[in-house]
């Protein structure tokens, strides 16, 4: 295992910045996630950091030694892919043993053999060795993908979205198993996702990038309590943040500069109005089962908020809306006091 | 199951019948021509020529017999005197009047055709897999105008040429050589390999290239590893069509060749002026002459019909 450094590194798509002077530091065995919209840069650094493609700019080192230059071949990285991951004229058996087949590497059969059964028993496909790679379902076909990447043990693995293709309820399982394994093995990793869950819950720390730039890095739990910015913190929570302009509620101190108010669920404390003086009105709740979303009207602006599933709120009550210690943000969108990541 | 039968992607019982009846219509038509001259290669020289036409007739390989052989005209008492005939060929070219001089061209021309076309066809479908994989993978310079001149190529007749490269041919000493077929059917037929190719190319995704380079293997490695097993039905697909353009070829062939590198197209009509309308002879010739394709395309029929409808239907 390694850790990854990429200094100052960027790159140019004709007349598109994919990557922008992009800093970053993964440690031996951290779980990276990064997380960012279409178009962000996300998957082209994991292909410079993978060699698929060279940068305009900066050093990538893995491991301490400087790989800017290197071919894919000689990194030593493992990368999953969205789609098209495993090869479809080769058996199950065959896609697991194709890189400890490489010229590079020659591994005798009979080591492959002990090698590929025990990487297929992690990745839980080992009754399927023998089928044909494209009669998989595609969890499986993920399963081997990954089963895949782990059996060379690269010092790096890349992820690219590889659960972005499959159902939710697969999706759920993967992720679970795939923390699994790479907290079994203290892997390195870095995985790029649209995916919020997914990054909440796997990564030792998120990437947020915009327009090839990292705009923050941290753990789940600063990036969604101190998002630097409205961009990061529109990015995390669910329901969306509410942004709404000073004045809109009667807020307690507000401090200088700020422009925007962003409220998430445990920033509202809403009531049942009593004394005629009323806030908002609720517009429309929505029943998820466990809990209800809360639509509510505010002059002319929306919120939405989470309620519990027994809420006494129906459509069309009056009530109060206070905040509590919500995020402020200036005029440029930074977050007021978001300085510290 | 009566949704089904009412479905889009189901048909009907009597629309399934109406589009086989039509196929098989179709196929007899297609296939009158060809069973007539195997019918023909079977017959005795009086019988391909009998009028009306023979339909049920006594089989006789003198055509075949005649096809492998050249003969002389002998007197009547010459061919008593020989010892009794060794075989049916000898047998039936004494009761012409004929004995068998020796073996005919046949066999020689024949195997021109399949160096020549089988040189040809792997040439053009290995210069045009490597082109279209660089074509398709890496930013090749003006790619565009590259890709177009090469099929500008196929957009007159090649016999519009035949001039000036039988004038080239002469100067390079490359006129009836075996060489200089398969580099002239190469050069007709890569262009289409490569566009052909190119199509089948594209459809791979990058990422099966990157995963394997990722995995340990130079892009050339990757290529063979990867790329081509994909690529195969195309592959088959262009090796058909460049195979039927060179095997049949007959203008260049029989500008170009005239002994020794002599094709058998060009060789089989020379048959008919040997000893009189010897139909059953040039039958045979034909026949033959269907084999090789035949066989090849029933081995790749599954890549040939892949071959017809691809682009068709994808993803």
């Amino acid at each position: 295992m390694s850790d990854i450094l990429l200094s100052g590194v960027s790159k140019v798509f004709g007349d598109t910045q994919a990557v922008a002077d992009l800093d970053l530091h993964i440690g031996d065995g951290e779980f990276v996630v990064l997380l960012g919209p279409t178009g962000a840069g996300k998957t082209t650094t994991l292909r410079l950091v993978a060699g698929l493609e060279k940068p305009d700019g900066g050093s990538i080192r893995i491991g301490g030694r400087d790989a800017t230059t290197l071919e894919p071949a000689a990194r030593d990285v493992a990368f999953v892919f969205q789609q098209y991951s495993l090869y479809p004229h080769l058996s199950v058996y065959d896609n697991l043993a194709f890189p400890l087949r490489s010229p590079a590497r020659r591994m005798p059969e009979d080591q492959i053999g002990r090698r590929v059964e025990e990487v297929a028993r992690m990745v839980r496909i080992h009754h399927k060795l023998a089928n044909r790679s494209t009669r998989l379902s595609g969890g499986e076909m993920q399963r081997v993908a990954i089963g895949r990447a782990l059996v060379r043990r690269p010092s790096i693995y890349l992820m690219d979205e590889p659960l972005s293709s499959l159902d939710a309820k697969l999706r759920g399982e993967l992720r679970l198993e795939l923390k699994r394994i790479q907290a079994e093995l203290g892997a390195t990793v870095l995985y790029v996702t649209h995916d919020q869950t997914e990054a909440m819950t796997m990564a030792d720390r998120i990437g947020i990038l915009a327009e090839g730039r990292l705009v923050q890095i941290g753990t789940p739990r600063a990036i969604y309590t101190e998002p630097a910015n409205l961009h990061v913190a529109a990015k995390l929570g669910q329901p969306v943040i509410n942004l709404m302009p000073v004045g809109l509620l009667p807020a307690t101190v507000v401090p200088p500069g700020t422009q925007t108010i962003g409220a998430r669920t445990e920033h509202l404390t809403i009531a049942q109005a009593e004394d005629g003086h009323a806030d908002g009105v609720v517009d429309w709740i929505e029943h998820l089962g466990d809990q209800n979303h809360l639509h509510l009207t505010v002059k002319d602006r929306k919120l939405i908020t989470l309620a519990d599933a027994d809420t006494p709120l129906r459509k069309g009550d009056p009530v109060t809306i206070r905040l509590r210690n919500p995020l402020f943000f200036d005029g440029g969108g930074n977050r007021i006091g978001g300085e510290t990541q | 199951m009566s949704a089904a039968a009412h479905s889009v992607v189901e048909p009907t019982p009597a629309s399934k019948r109406i589009a086989g009846a039509i196929i098989i219509l179709y196929a007899v038509v297609s296939m009158v021509p060809l069973f007539w001259i195997i019918a023909t290669s079977f017959k005795t020289p009086p019988d391909s020529i009998a009028y009306p036409p023979k339909l049920v007739f006594t089989p006789s390989i003198e055509g075949y017999c005649n096809l492998f052989t050249t003969r002389t005209r002998q007197t009547a008492e010459y061919i008593a005197s020989l010892p009794p005939p060794e075989n049916f060929c000898d047998e039936v070219t004494r009761k012409r009047n004929m004995v068998i001089a020796g073996p005919s061209n046949f066999l020689p021309r024949f195997v021109n055709s399949l160096i020549i076309a089988f040189g040809s066809t792997f040439c053009a479908v290995f210069l045009g897999t490597l082109a279209a994989y660089g074509f398709s993978r890496f930013k090749v310079p003006l790619a565009d105008d590259l890709l177009f001149f090469i099929l500008s190529t196929r957009m007159m007749p090649p016999i519009a040429v035949a001039i000036p490269i039988y004038l080239m041919y002469r100067e390079l000493g490359l006129s009836d050589t075996a060489l200089g077929m398969i580099l002239l059917y190469t050069a007709v037929n890569v262009s289409l390999a490569v566009w052909l190719l190119k199509g089948f190319i594209d459809e791979i995704p990058r990422e099966y290239e990157e995963a394997a380079m990722i995995d340990g293997y130079t892009r050339l490695q990757a290529f063979r590893k990867v790329v081509l097993p994909q690529a195969t039905t195309g592959i088959a697909a262009t090796a058909i069509f460049c195979l039927i353009f060179a095997w049949n070829e007959y203008a260049f062939a029989a500008l170009l060749t005239s002994g020794t590198a002599q094709t058998a197209p060009p060789f089989i009509p020379t048959i008919i002026g040997e000893g009189g309308q010897d139909w059953p002879a040039v039958a045979a010739g034909t026949t033959i002459f269907l084999v090789p394709i035949l066989v090849f395309t029933i081995l790749l029929r599954k890549q040939l019909l892949r071959g017809i409808t691809f682009g068709a239907v994808r993803k």
